[in-house]
């Protein structure tokens, strides 16, 4: 991740000092992408009644914080509301001087402060006022939309937004309780997902090529080694090496299971020289313990046979993506050799600078030419499916062969909800979770229902006369939503159920839909980070619904 | 500063609207949830007394920490730091910007925050925690910490256990603390590679000084990463990181002695670097760049907005819930980690009877008896369950090794060479200071 730096003798630029913390979280591709980016905000859709100026947009507003700070390219803030006194007391990016001014205008102003490198644009309308350009939507690589809005205009914004390939955000922020969910794209493959990097060492202990033999089979007279180099050979070697006794008493094969290999781990401890003043050799001890870990053949993880077996890796056409396209000749060097290609990198071991540099350039270009047999592979597909946009680089099939053994692609899903449109699968796990009586699904569920609530109050045309706190309301959206979700198995939500979700709306009535800063800037700080992630195409995304319950100070994530 | 400066002739601030302006937060503080106390009261005494509570925020979250605590109702906050602005905050400490490269901390952040939020006070002192005494963290209801580093979080946890008196309830602070160093749940990176750390981890914490679990009986939850043996560095290096070390500590000190390392200073970082970068190539060694120079010699660990502002907040709602007990807080420890979507374990830790600070027995220690009594105080920099840099040790009879006055110092020197069993016995006692604490640490010796 620090090759894309250049080593100059005179050190970073002005910009990489000032990014320096995150460039070595995503390095100057993820930056790139990041600066490649404008977000969209719509923060709120217009007041929810006579008390009630709609929602603060305080989670957005931290959101957005967040994402300029790293520096993406730019930001929209959609918000037809005015600045109120409230707002004052929760949005830290308002002033006393931005009462009674456009709440999208400010806050796009003391955002843009944040960092002279971003672009900030405002609009003091509702969105549907904007989607009506078709140049709109497509301007931004991420919408974040704060809850709760109207279903009449999320539902839209959501059609759109999948159409055209660009995720959303949902969230609400509501007194100690926060939720959101993300819609990604149908496909949305990552190949830089940052695993441990323990779990990323593959080292062929049982399946070595001729070169890696070749440089084991020159330890055959290790006996005759003095302690010192006794002491310095790599411990990959001296697994090798013993490796290959073994086989000699066990008709030829390697420890099989468990049993075998705690046996096998003996033997290689046995044959420590112990005799020296360090009464034992820190080689043998890391040869020791890695024999359970790297002494196993190579299998492929279900979930990159799963991406093998996709249509769109089965079924390249001109239009494919790169990935796929990579992927697919992945598929085909597997086939042809039963393992992926090498990483190439060794872990640090004890061991003399020059074998130690030896056994890692046998590694190195190993990996180097497997990288190599794929991207012939590429070539012959770019041809033969006569894609027309330029050639994939070269560098990106060598990134992903390095990370091949932990690609992964999400299946995005809609925006979660509660509605007699809802997917069943969706209503099936919310009843399934609402069984479980530690479950944060209450505070979704509730949500929901505040959701409905907005929604009537707003679409009725009654705003004037009708408080997001009458409990007769809220009263008819719960048995509504309850009774859907009764709906799933014909089985009425027990009483314990229903307390729960009673308890999730007491705490989110409490607040009459307000915000408190400290929860939002958490949901803020929580959402940004998904943002950054699908905005980089690093690490693995929230898929799909996040809670977070501030009254008891957990989270839990749920697919619905 | 002279914050008022802007408004001549008003010396009053503006009259607000108090109930107006913290609609949102009166109305969460004015009825009770499903998880309040029975006997909480609801309303304007609740708010009162959050109102009047003082706040100390101490550290490298200041500016989420004073943004949070300010538009929590907290009027009277203030805020220790020591460092001054450096390029490399403005990806995430957003109340500072160019122009403020080289100011300190505490004050820019103070001064900002104030203007921005009307009719609260923030009162900055630059400097170290260490520089208060217990008359100084006496005032505060609540004491807050983002500090970035281990020393200073088990010094002010120290110090508020020591401060606690059985008779007088309000000489126990709760203290609040979170951290995005990354926890021991997701350890070991690779040896010696300091940049793959993550930046997307953290934790928040609540400790009741004597009454719940502290700081010092969670420290095996956040062990220190190895140091790579100087042999390695001196004579058999294989990583870039290995000959970064090398330039660091050794060619320095050979070349460079009468000159005070200074890893702020880019003409350093890269006299270091080229150093680096030649002993790499002769060792025939790949990947020695200026970033991770600066990495390896600065220790730098990944940091972020979001992460910052997760962790922050997670702390100042726990403080509103302190203050306000308007909902339980948390019991005691929520770890997150940001990397495959939003995972958060919170959890109960325990209190140790052991434990150094909170306990009351001493803490038991394996120790190889034939280990010379140098080589077992070196080790207590790396062991998890000590991470102490300058021990001095002694037992109930007789002083093992005092580094402090340089008399004693060289007359227990000889010490070191002798063997743990020559000195000791199996099951033996000791107490160790460090200058770095106030507090001695009690350990007993088991022979392995």
């Amino acid at each position: 991740m620090t090759d894309a730096f250049p080593a100059t003798l005179t050190g970073p630029t002005s910009k990489e000092r000032k990014y320096d913390r995150q460039l070595r979280l995503w390095a100057a591709t993820g930056q790139q992408a990041l600066e490649d980016s404008r977000v969209l905000l719509v923060n709120s859709d217009g007041p929810l009644g006579q008390h009630s100026t709609g929602v603060s947009g305080v989670a957005g507003v931290e959101t957005l914080k967040n994402l300029v700070l790293p520096g993406i390219g730019g930001f929209t803030i959609v918000d037809p509301a005015t600045v109120t006194e409230s707002d004052l007391g929760v949005n830290f990016f308002l002033e006393e001087e931005s009462l009674g001014k456009s709440r999208a205008e400010e806050t796009c102003r003391l955002l843009r402060e944040l960092n002279p490198d971003v672009q900030g644009y405002h609009y003091s309308k509702r969105i549907e006022d904007l989607t009506v350009d078709p140049d709109f939507l497509p301007r931004h690589k991420l919408i974040i939309i704060s809850g709760p809005i109207r279903r009449s205009t999320l539902a839209p914004l959501c059609w759109q937004a999948k159409q055209l390939g660009i995720p959303v955000l949902y969230l609400h922020s509501v007194g100690f309780l926060s939720t959101f969910s993300v819609q990604l794209p149908a496909e949305f493959p990552i190949v830089e997902t940052h695993p441990d990097p323990e779990s990323t060492q593959d080292l062929r202990l049982l399946n070595p090529w001729p070169e890696l033999v070749a440089a084991a089979s020159k330890l055959e007279a290790l006996d005759t080694l003095d302690d010192h180099q006794h002491g310095h050979v790599p411990y990959i070697l001296l697994l090798l090496h013993f490796l290959e006794q073994w086989k000699q008493t066990h008709d030829g094969s390697a420890p099989k299971n468990y049993k075998e290999k705690t046996e096998f781990r003996e033997f290689v401890r046995g044959q420590a020289r112990t005799s020296n003043p360090e009464g034992g050799e820190e080689n043998f001890d890391e040869a020791v313990s890695a024999v359970l870990k790297t002494i196993s053949p190579f299998e492929l993880r279900s979930s990159i046979r799963d991406i093998f077996n996709m249509e769109e890796c089965q079924q390249l056409t001109s239009a494919s993506q790169d990935f796929w396209i990579i992927a697919s000749a992945i598929k085909t060097f597997h086939a042809s050799h039963g393992v992926l290609p090498l990483p190439g990198s060794l872990p640090d071991m004890k061991a003399q600078s020059a074998d130690y540099v030896a056994l890692q350039n046998i590694y190195k270009t190993k990996a180097r030419q497997d990288v190599e047999e794929v991207t012939a592979t590429v070539r012959q597909l770019e041809s033969q499916i006569g894609r027309e946009s330029p050639a994939i680089l070269d560098k990106e099939i060598e990134v992903f062969c390095k990370n091949a053994a932990h690609i992964k692609v999400v299946r995005g899903r809609g925006i979660p909800q509660i509605s007699i449109d809802s997917d069943a699968s969706t209503l099936k796990k919310i009843r399934g979770e609402l069984n479980s009586e530690d479950s944060l699904i209450s505070i979704f569920i509730a949500t929901q229902i505040l959701d409905s609530v907005v929604d009537e109050i707003q679409s009725s045309g009654l705003e004037n006369e009708r408080s997001i706190d009458d409990s007769a309301l809220w009263h008819s959206h719960t048995e509504r939503i309850l009774a859907l979700l009764t709906g799933v198995d014909g089985v009425a939500v027990d009483t314990a159920a229903r307390e729960q979700v009673g308890r999730a709306i007491k705490e989110l009535r409490r607040a009459q839909g307000g915000e408190l800063h400290n929860v939002s800037s958490l949901t803020g700080g929580l959402v940004a980070q998904e943002a950054l992630k699908v905005l980089t195409r690093q690490y693995g995304p929230l898929d799909n619904t996040s809670v977070f319950d501030g009254a008891r100070s957990r989270t839990e994530m749920y697919r619905l | 500063m002279d914050l008022d400066a802007e408004t001549p002739g008003s010396p009053e601030a503006p009259v607000v609207d108090q109930q107006g302006r913290w609609k949102h937060l009166y109305n969460v503080l004015s009825k009770p949830g499903p998880y309040t106390d029975e006997d909480w009261a609801p309303g304007s005494e609740t708010i009162q007394s959050l109102e009047s509570s003082k706040i100390l925020g101490a550290g490298g979250l200041g500016c989420e920490i004073l943004k949070n605590l300010a538009l929590s109702g907290f009027k009277d906050i203030h805020v220790i730091d020591m460092d001054t602005i450096d390029i490399s905050n403005l990806n995430r400490q957003f109340l500072f910007r160019q122009a403020d490269i080289g100011k300190p901390k505490a004050e820019v952040a103070a001064a900002f925050v104030q203007k921005r939020v009307k009719g609260v006070t923030i009162t900055p002192f630059v400097g170290k925690i260490q520089d208060k005494d217990e008359d100084y963290y006496m005032q505060f209801k609540i004491i807050i910490c983002g500090l970035d580093s281990i020393e200073a979080r088990r010094w002010i946890n120290a110090t508020l256990i020591s401060m606690v008196d059985m008779e007088d309830p309000e000489s126990l602070k709760p203290l609040v603390d979170g951290g995005t160093e990354g926890t021991s749940y997701h350890p070991a990176p690779l040896k010696g590679r300091s940049n793959l750390r993550t930046g997307f981890k953290g934790q928040a914490r609540v400790i009741l000084p004597t009454l719940s679990s502290c700081i010092e009986c969670q420290l095996d939850m956040h062990a220190p990463r190895p140091a790579v043996p100087l042999c390695t560095i001196a004579t058999i290096p294989r990583q870039p990181q290995h000959c970064i070390e090398w330039a660091h500590q050794i060619a320095w000190q050979e070349k460079r002695k009468d000159d005070p390392f200074d890893s702020d200073d880019m003409e350093h970082i890269s006299w270091v670097y080229n150093a680096a970068y030649e002993r790499a190539q002769q060792f025939h060694i790949h990947g020695v760049t200026f970033q991770m120079t600066q990495g390896v010699v600065k220790n730098i660990i990944p940091a972020i907005a979001s992460t910052n502002a997760v962790i922050a907040a997670s702390t100042t709602s726990e403080v509103l819930k302190i203050a306000s007990s308007c909902n339980p807080y948390l019991d005691n420890y929520m770890m997150y980690a940001g990397e495959e979507g939003v995972y958060t374990y919170t959890f109960e830790a325990e209190k140790k009877p052991d434990c150094p600070v909170c306990g009351n027995l001493a803490r038991k220690m394996n120790v190889d008896p034939n280990m010379t009594l140098g080589e077992f105080i070196e080790s207590l920099g790396e062991r998890a369950e000590s991470q102490l840099k300058k021990p001095s040790m002694r037992t109930e009879e007789k002083t093992l090794y005092q580094r402090f006055p340089p008399q004693l110092e060289e007359s227990t020197r000889p010490n070191l060479k002798l063997k743990l069993a020559e000195l000791l016995e199996d099951g033996q006692e000791i107490a160790v200071s460090d200058p770095a604490y106030t507090i001695d640490f009690r350990f007993r010796l088991n022979f392995n």
